[in-house]
């Protein structure tokens, strides 16, 4: 049986916003001194909850779709690779109909330039620079096997719906798998919805067990 | 995909058993590989032969932009050698038109007889612009140049008996029988116009243009 394929996996629910993706891409050579990740803080002013955004991949990717000058192009391991410097024209069209808001226009250098899964390190077979780093594994780079025994709550999904467009996208980010969720993410949904306060308690030192997290309650 | 627990997966790339295996690289080792032409998909869902003809011109992955078709590159190995074939045709006949431009035609001047002994005729040749003149300097002998002053392009006047051409403008002096430039102004000798004569007649063949 062959080996299962690596895939990118986020886990939102495990950032823990320390910002360590945005230093370890920072450093990457290709675009030295940038960040292509983004951190996102969901709720500043009530909660400290932070996401990490990077390339979703698209299956049929919207920033390619709407680019005037032909410069996004995607390899054919289905990696959608930065604007090509030739082509681009940093009209930021793709920037605007991004659904999960990735590109980015550098007016210095006059170019789009997004995250493109470390493809100098991917496609020679290492992990990409941020899920290398990151300490709470809420960036995950490995098959979907090694995920399901990690995770046994949560399961990937990589489909979203972002008005009348379904997205399927190579990045797969992690929902909980007994959870309401809709047979699709909605992206837009969770634009006007607020965080409900919540009080948790952790019964760790009462009747301890091997897995004391296993009883938290929410 | 249930996990032994017997047998932890090892999540590292390099570990044994996994080496070579990325997430990237060979497209066609874990996932099977659509045709070329078929790998971009509309968001519309369409196939690709319902789609406007721009989305296979700029289709956006790149196996896709690169793919050449037999039938294209035959088409385009068969339109460059027209071109090339179209081009040394257009070169060839430029050639020929410029050869024949450059050839002289062949004109009657005048007659031997109606010349008398250090008289002189002035015609035109090659064409209406170009003023020549024909001396007639002994018995036998003919001499013809074009009658522009190669100095500013005054008219030359022939003097017979001093064996000279003068130009009044500036006071050029060329010789009778070479056309060469002796004194005064003129940086050139005078071109001179290659005679046949043929009975009776004389001709004017061609032009020899001279620098000294």
């Amino acid at each position: 049986m062959k080996p299962e394929h690596l895939q990118f996996f986020i886990d939102p629910n495990r950032c823990i916003g320390c910002q360590a993706c945005v230093q370890a891409c920072t450093e990457c050579d290709t675009h030295r001194g940038v960040s292509m990740i983004h951190l996102e803080y969901i709720e500043r002013s009530s909660s400290v909850q932070t996401v990490p955004i990077v390339c979703m991949h698209c299956e049929q990717p919207t920033c390619a779709e709407v680019c005037p000058a032909d410069a996004i192009k995607r390899t054919a391991d289905g990696v959608v690779q930065s604007a090509r410097k030739p082509r681009c024209i940093a009209c930021g069209n793709c920037v605007k109909a991004c659904p999960f808001g990735v590109p980015e226009v550098y007016e210095d250098r006059q170019i789009m330039m997004k995250c493109d899964m470390c493809y100098d390190r991917s496609s020679v077979g290492k992990k990409p620079m941020c899920t290398t780093v990151c300490p709470s594994q809420a960036l995950f780079f490995g098959t979907r096997e090694q995920i399901a025994q990690l995770r046994p709550m949560s399961m990937p999904t990589n489909q979203f719906q972002f008005g009348n467009q379904t997205i399927t996208t190579k990045v797969s980010i992690m929902i909980p798998r007994h959870g309401a969720i809709s047979p699709l993410v909605n992206i837009l949904d969770a634009m006007d919805e607020r965080p409900t306060a919540r009080s948790v308690s952790l019964p760790v030192i009462a009747g301890a067990t091997d897995d004391p997290f296993a009883e938290v309650k929410v | 995909m249930e996990g032994d627990p017997e047998k932890p997966l090892d999540v590292l790339v390099n570990s044994p058993g996994r080496e070579g295996l990325t997430g990237t690289t060979p497209v066609d080792m874990y996932a099977p590989v659509r045709d070329p032409e078929q790998i971009t998909i509309a968001p519309d869902g369409r196939p690709m032969t319902q789609q406007p003809t721009w989305r296979q011109d700029f289709p956006i992955d790149w196996p896709q932009d690169h793919y050449v078709a037999r039938r294209d590159f035959a088409k385009f190995l068969v339109l460059t050698s027209a071109a090339f074939v179209i081009g040394q045709l257009w070169i060839g006949l430029q050639n020929a038109w410029r050869k024949r431009r450059g050839e002289f035609p062949l004109r009657k001047i005048a007659s031997f007889s109606a010349i008398p002994v250090g008289g002189s005729v002035v015609f035109h040749y090659p064409d209406a612009h170009a003023d020549c003149i024909l001396v007639r300097t002994s018995e036998r002998e003919l001499v013809a140049f074009s009658q522009k002053c190669t100095h500013l392009s005054c008219a030359v006047v022939p003097d017979v008996e001093k064996g000279i051409f003068r130009c009044p403008c500036h006071e050029g002096f060329f010789d009778l029988k070479t056309g060469r430039n002796i004194a005064g102004p003129p940086p050139r000798p005078l071109p001179r116009v290659i005679l046949s004569v043929r009975g009776d007649d004389i001709f004017a063949t061609g032009i020899e243009w001279r620098t000294i």
